[in-house]
């Protein structure tokens, strides 16, 4: 059976992990080869690398990151973080990703979407999609962009159905209410998304607590992202799993 | 004992640095190539994975590699082939009808059903018939949306479910084809490639 899958997120920059809440504040948080081999040890499933720099230098030492996890990583890695080119996802597959995240590029410029798919294939292409709840309502979100700076106005289930026709194999969901908060996944979010679509969901955004990974499982989500909880070592991989285990869900032991 | 060159097919697409990483583990020693002379003669070969059924033929005729990689599956020499490297063993697939693949297999892969989240990306666990030489049972890495249903006649593989059987890995010989990502499937993917370098070669 297709187990449900737990992926650690490490926030990358300038060839260093950072950790801040919603990209403010961040502060230098370790070495990403170290903490991936870590991961991949504890019984992850997948590594997704997210990279914040700021600069072309930075994003250059980035590619070198992706470079050197690969050499110890031997399970799937994401990466993400300033697509906008197919150029720039060769690039990445080239340094060592097994998938590439498309965040805002894919607003900007929905072709991308067709392009990445059409040369590497849908199973390559993870498009990442940043929900907010629309103004005075708790069952209508809308996307944003640019980390989160720029609402869109879009409905989130018509623009995750929008990407998935144009060839996104995986959608990366996060809530932007839920990030940083700690207080557990938005799972009527999840709930509508996995519904509207038939591509895996990774919920994304809120999680500090085991329950919380499994209540995004039961919403419908495929597989569950988290940074913090396994940062600060509250949680080890191997603890959540098992916790999922418990409750019935299907990990690879 | 001496690190054994592995020439890895240059497809220009997909996630050739996770191969060639996967291969380094395992004790080979990866060489990319997309010259047919070095492909033709090299004790051990890996057709790698790439997008589509059509871009994984297309890109074997770019290359001018299609009968160098038939003739070097018919003639057993030692060769991997990995996901869509695997399907265009096949006769063709419902993903680009028309589409011809090397033929090898006298059967079509097919879509999983559409009831299924596809592709099927994840790990899911494979069960190996007891004849096997590369495979073994364990969990490991799938993303794919096309399948086989059955070991075809000759062959020995492992099976896997997702919404019904299907075909996880094939292995004939020295020759091994999976459907799932040894490369990025842990230790029990790289046991599985290790094997196939070290097990004794059945003369070709």
């Amino acid at each position: 059976m297709l187990t449900k899958r737990v992926i650690p997120c490490l926030d990358v920059r300038d060839g260093r992990v950072v950790k801040g809440i919603k990209f403010q504040n961040l502060r230098d948080a370790g070495c990403p080869v170290a903490q991936a081999k870590s991961y991949e040890e504890q019984g992850a499933d997948e590594l997704v690398i997210l990279d914040v720099s700021a600069t072309l230098e930075e994003r250059e030492n980035s590619l070198e990151t992706v470079r050197r996890v690969r050499e110890v990583l031997s399970i799937p890695l994401t990466v993400g973080g300033g697509v906008r080119s197919v150029d720039n996802a060769a690039a990445l597959l080239e340094a060592g990703a097994d998938k590439v995240g498309i965040n805002t590029a894919a607003y900007n410029n929905p072709g991308l979407i067709n392009a990445v798919a059409e040369r590497f294939g849908n199973q390559c292409v993870v498009v990442a999609v940043d929900a907010a709840l629309c103004e005075n309502r708790d069952d209508a979100w809308e996307l944003v962009i640019e980390a989160g700076t720029k609402r869109t106005g879009h409905d989130v289930i018509a623009w995750c159905q929008h990407v998935v026709e144009r060839g996104a194999g995986e959608i990366l969901l996060t809530s932007w209410d839920r990030d940083g908060t700690r207080s557990g996944y938005d799972l009527a979010l999840l709930r509508e998304v996995s519904r509207a679509v038939g591509v895996p969901v990774i919920a994304s955004g809120g999680a500090a607590h085991p329950a919380h990974l499994i209540e995004a499982i039961r919403a419908g989500a495929d597989a569950v992202l988290a940074a913090s909880i396994f940062h600060d070592g509250e949680f080890t991989v191997g603890m959540v799993k098992n916790a999922m285990a418990d409750a019935g869900i299907e990990v690879r032991p | 004992m001496t690190t054994k060159n592995v020439a890895v097919i240059h497809a220009r697409v997909g996630n050739l640095a996770s191969v060639l990483a996967g291969i380094r583990r395992a004790g080979g020693n990866p060489i990319l190539t997309e010259d047919p002379d070095v492909v033709a003669s090299s004790e051990f070969a890996i057709l790698p994975g790439v997008g589509s059924f059509v871009a994984g033929m297309l890109g074997l005729e770019e290359l001018g590699l299609v009968d160098v990689v038939r003739e070097r599956i018919c003639a057993n020499k030692p060769t991997l082939a990995v996901c869509v490297g695997m399907q265009i063993l096949f006769e063709g697939s419902e993903e680009n009808p028309g589409v011809e693949g090397l033929g090898i297999i006298p059967a079509t892969m097919k879509k999983f059903d559409a009831s299924l989240r596809v592709p099927q990306l994840g790990w899911n666990n494979i069960v190996a018939q007891n004849e096997c030489r590369y495979l073994n049972d364990g969990y490991v890495y799938f993303a794919n949306s096309y399948r086989a249903t059955e070991i075809p006649l000759g062959w020995k593989g492992a099976m896997c479910d997702y919404g019904g059987p299907f075909v996880a890995a094939l292995e004939r010989g020295n020759i091994l084809a999976c459907q799932f990502h040894p490369e990025i499937s842990g230790n029990v993917g790289m046991q599985v490639v290790r094997r196939w370098l070290d097990v004794e070669k059945q003369p070709c």
